[in-house]
């Protein structure tokens, strides 16, 4: 039996293989759950959880919430424009308040990388990367993982292609971390100037031609342009990233017939995606918002239902 | 330390057969009934009895898996609780529910499968067969159907070994 040791989900980086396959088994029993008329186990009946919010979320601080609800651990939702943080308090202050309060697990999103893992040090409780600035998310990373793993089978073998904004993205460096740690063949396209150099270093091709980068894919990851990052003065026009990068029909047919298309979310629906196949039928984007609710629930699980 | 068999083989189907034949007696036949078992031995007596049912009665009863983790009541004390699936595929309102495990003890994973198909729906009836029923009760709940009734001491243990899991089919008091 896996044992798990850790206090805090801060990166995939430091996760191995069987971490996470432990992590993506546990989901497995917990997705049941939501499909239930009665949705709610009373397995963390007691805990707290805090999600620390300086920067906007729809998915994954809902999907947290609903999750630690769903075992019935209460939930406190802090948001950075509704906290002390606009009166000037600083992370590690309100960090040590929170702590005070006694909860048992703090989900941090921050645009600085590392605000985790600096949390992480000076608090008891589990500390869970919701986020942190262009560094990793690494739920969002797990749940992808999963429903690759459910569409598919299997994760080694297949042809991950990821396309976007890539210097940029939290989502595609702990996807490719992920994914490395499989014996998976990761293709990333882009324009160049959102491509990082030394990517290769990562275990990744770059493929700066989408149709070639797409030839026979298993898997297509598209990513949004971010814009809060200054992700649109790496172009010339959205116009022509669009007519270039953007994810069209023509381009799915390139890929293999049961290929899957994800998003993590949140579309730009006509600049990195199409309306016909962001709601065609080769995505799972849906089922990847689905399945962020069940590994949430079993990364809280493994995390704050033990002995600590 | 010794081992002393408290079932063999034969001894063991024997008492899954009449197991399955107080069942069919105190519910007047198999009409309405179905089938959970406790992970991990209680899923395999729980398809053994169901092969019985079908044998007397010409009917497959629905089976369910029940994997109680979620719901232990001791589960923040556990380094690693490892959770496996619940997989009931069918609809327990209205229902009698046979919940099927190897060994009763305390009372408390009996306990934790009540409020598990609980949450479920609404059964009619909840019964409860066990293979052994050890003694030493923690909470107020007593088997409807027992293999066999032993007492064990504290530094015993029961345990039930089955041919799909273990390869083998019997009962043993390992430490006695």
């Amino acid at each position: 039996m896996m044992k798990w040791n850790r206090k805090d989900l801060l990166g995939i980086q430091e996760l191995s293989r069987e971490e996470i396959l432990f992590i993506l088994d546990t989901a497995e029993s917990f997705k049941e759950i939501s499909r239930r008329e009665i949705k709610k186990v009373p397995t963390l009946r007691g805990k707290t959880v805090i999600t620390l919010f300086y920067e906007p979320s729809t998915r994954t601080r809902t999907s947290f919430e609903i999750a630690a609800k769903r075992l019935s651990a209460d939930t406190i939702n802090i948001s950075a424009n509704t906290s002390s943080y606009v009166k000037g308090e600083t992370l590690k202050d309100t960090a040590k308040n929170l702590e005070s309060m006694r909860p048992d697990a703090i989900v941090i999103r921050h645009s600085m990388p590392g605000a985790p893992h600096m949390l992480s040090k000076i608090v008891d409780a589990s500390v869970i990367n919701g986020g942190d600035g262009t560094h990793e998310h690494p739920t969002q990373a797990l749940l992808d993982l999963y429903t690759i793993r459910e569409k598919k089978g299997t994760i080694d073998g297949l042809k991950v292609v990821i396309i976007g904004d890539i210097s940029h993205s939290r989502v595609a460096r702990s996807n490719i971390f992920s994914l490395t740690k499989f014996n998976t063949e990761i293709v990333c396209s882009g324009p160049p100037t959102m491509i990082p150099p030394h990517l290769e270093d990562l275990g990744v091709r770059v493929e700066y031609d989408i149709n070639r980068a797409i030839k026979d894919a298993d898997v297509i990851m598209m990513l949004r342009i971010q814009k809060e990052r200054g992700g649109i003065s790496y172009i010339p026009s959205i116009k022509e990233y669009s007519t270039i990068y953007g994810l069209k029909k023509e381009h799915v047919e390139k890929a293999k017939k049961d290929v899957i298309i994800m998003h993590p979310g949140p579309m730009n629906r006509g600049i990195e995606i199409t309306d016909e196949v962001a709601d065609g039928p080769y995505s799972v984007i849906l089922d990847q918002v689905e399945n962020g609710v069940a590994v949430r629930m079993a990364i809280l699980f493994l995390l704050i239902g033990g002995e600590t | 330390m010794s081992n002393k068999t408290l079932l063999d083989s034969k001894a063991l189907q024997r008492t899954i057969n009449r197991i399955t034949h107080e069942i069919i007696e105190k519910n007047h036949g198999s009409r309405n009934l179905s089938l959970i078992g406790i992970r991990t031995r209680g899923i395999y007596l729980a398809k053994r009895i169901q092969k019985n049912i079908k044998k007397i009665d010409k009917v497959e009863l629905p089976l369910g898996i029940l994997d109680i983790t979620m719901y232990r009541d001791d589960i923040s004390k556990l380094k690693t609780a490892e959770i496996k699936k619940t997989e009931i595929p069918f609809d327990v309102n209205n229902k009698i529910i046979i919940l099927i495990d190897d060994v009763m003890h305390t009372g408390r994973t009996t306990r934790a499968a009540i409020d598990a198909i609980m949450d479920l729906g609404r059964p009619k009836k909840i019964q409860l067969a066990v293979l052994v029923d050890r003694g030493d009760r923690e909470l107020p709940i007593h088997p409807d159907y027992a293999g066999l009734s032993y007492t064990a001491n504290p530094e015993e243990e029961v345990l039930v070994k089955l041919k799909e899991v273990d390869g083998r089919d019997e009962v043993i008091i390992v430490g006695a």
